[in-house]
């Protein structure tokens, strides 16, 4: 399975997306809501996008609305993984359509319990 | 029931040591009851007396089992996901269809640790149970457990660990650094000191019995004897769900496993209940 790591720290991206591979995901990373649409746009298809909410150019929300907008991508399955924790900004985040939302910091077991949720993991996968 | 300062510092290092993973102070109900059923396997008095022992011999596969009692089996909401579905797509229609008059639903969580597995388990049952009134007893050795537990109050990193996002914002709120249980979920379980090696806990019989993670720290003997007593509080024709590796074959043949895909749910193929 792809995924897309969308977060405008490098560091961040990484470990995400190493968390991603021992799980068996191969991951493409944008460091921002529009370099990630444009490799959507490029046709590059993903089943999970992981999204920061802050970022430069365009933030997490904004991406999550734009690809609730557009049809051909209601199959990607929407994570939020931020700093925002507010009980307001779930909120916010899901009314969107975000599918799930993890608040940094977090174990890489959550994120594994997260996808089990999502259906694109089972649960003896989750180490 | 508590550990010492100096057991909890030797299990912190060789933990450290072996996992690289940080037990930091505050921890030491999670030692004690990762520990327990090692203990009682060891046939011996307490946590403090076990740790004893491994510290007079060098490194070996008991050190490796107390550190994979530490770092393995993190409790965690909705834990294995498919139990859950198990229970609001078959267990509880099931018991519907067959007991139509029945107003209320009786569950037990064994071994419950800090209260996800009780807490998962009546936000499962809000929907799907509608019109019954719901009782779960939640239990467990260990009374630390218990009390953070009742308290229904998490982490960051305990809420990160499989709550829904929609179950976070419908039934928590914030509480400084950490996110509070609703009181009407927390109304819904009861929390109850219990050794699963004693008489069942009151609040039985119970219709749905989750027994799942824990018989895999004991030996045969012991596995059976804790299946007869859950049997025992079991309603006629009530459900059982164990771990995902485990199994009640070979143990007791009492037991008819349920297919409903992925999940180890049984029923009690004896009508005989307490």
């Amino acid at each position: 399975m792809k995924a897309l790591v969308i977060d405008d720290s490098a560091t961040m991206r990484h470990i995400v997306a190493d968390i991603l591979g021992g799980l068996g995901f191969e991951s493409s990373q944008a460091a921002n809501g529009r370099e990630a649409l444009d490799l959507l746009e490029s046709g590059e298809s993903f089943e999970l996008a992981c999204i920061d909410w802050n970022m430069p150019v365009m933030d997490g929300l904004e991406f999550v609305a734009a690809v609730r907008a557009r049809r051909r991508w209601r199959d990607l399955t929407l994570m939020m993984v931020t700093t925002e924790g507010e009980q307001g900004q779930v909120v916010r985040a899901l009314a969107a359509g975000a599918h799930e939302y993890v608040i940094k910091p977090f174990t890489p077991d959550a994120l594994a319990s997260k996808l089990v949720l999502l259906g694109l993991l089972r649960g003896e996968q989750v180490p | 029931m508590s550990i010492s300062a100096g057991t909890f510092t030797f299990v912190a290092d060789l933990v450290r040591r072996c996992s690289a993973i940080e037990l930091p102070a505050g921890k030491e109900y999670l030692v004690e009851s990762r520990l327990l059923p090692l203990v009682r396997q060891a046939d011996l008095a307490g946590v403090d007396e076990y740790v004893a022992t491994l510290r007079t011999v060098p490194h070996c596969a008991e050190h490796d089992r107390v550190v994979d009692a530490l770092t393995t089996n993190e409790t965690s909401w909705f834990r294995d996901f498919t139990p859950f579905q198990a229970l609001t797509q078959h267990v509880v229609p099931t018991l519907a269809a067959e007991h139509p008059d029945q107003r209320s639903l009786r569950v037990w969580s064994a071994a419950c640790s800090t209260g996800q597995e009780p807490y998962s388990i009546a936000m499962a049952l809000l929907d799907c149970a509608a019109g019954r009134s719901v009782q779960i007893t939640a239990t467990d050795i260990s009374r630390e457990v218990l009390g953070r537990g009742r308290a229904g109050r998490y982490s960051q990193v305990e809420i990160n660990r499989g709550l829904p996002a929609a179950m976070l914002v419908r039934h928590f709120a914030r509480a400084g650094t950490e996110w509070e249980l609703s009181k009407a979920m927390r109304s819904r379980v009861t929390f109850t000191q219990h050794n699963l090696l004693d008489p069942p806990p009151a609040g039985g019989p119970f219709d749905i019995i989750f027994l799942r993670n824990v018989l895999i720290y004991f030996d045969l003997a012991t596995r059976r004897e804790v299946l007869g007593r859950v049997r025992a509080v079991l309603a006629p024709r009530g459900f059982l769900l164990l771990g995902a590796t485990e199994s009640t074959f070979g143990i007791e043949d009492t037991w008819e496993h349920v297919a409903t895909g992925p999940g180890c749910l049984y029923r009690s193929n004896t009508r005989s209940s307490a």
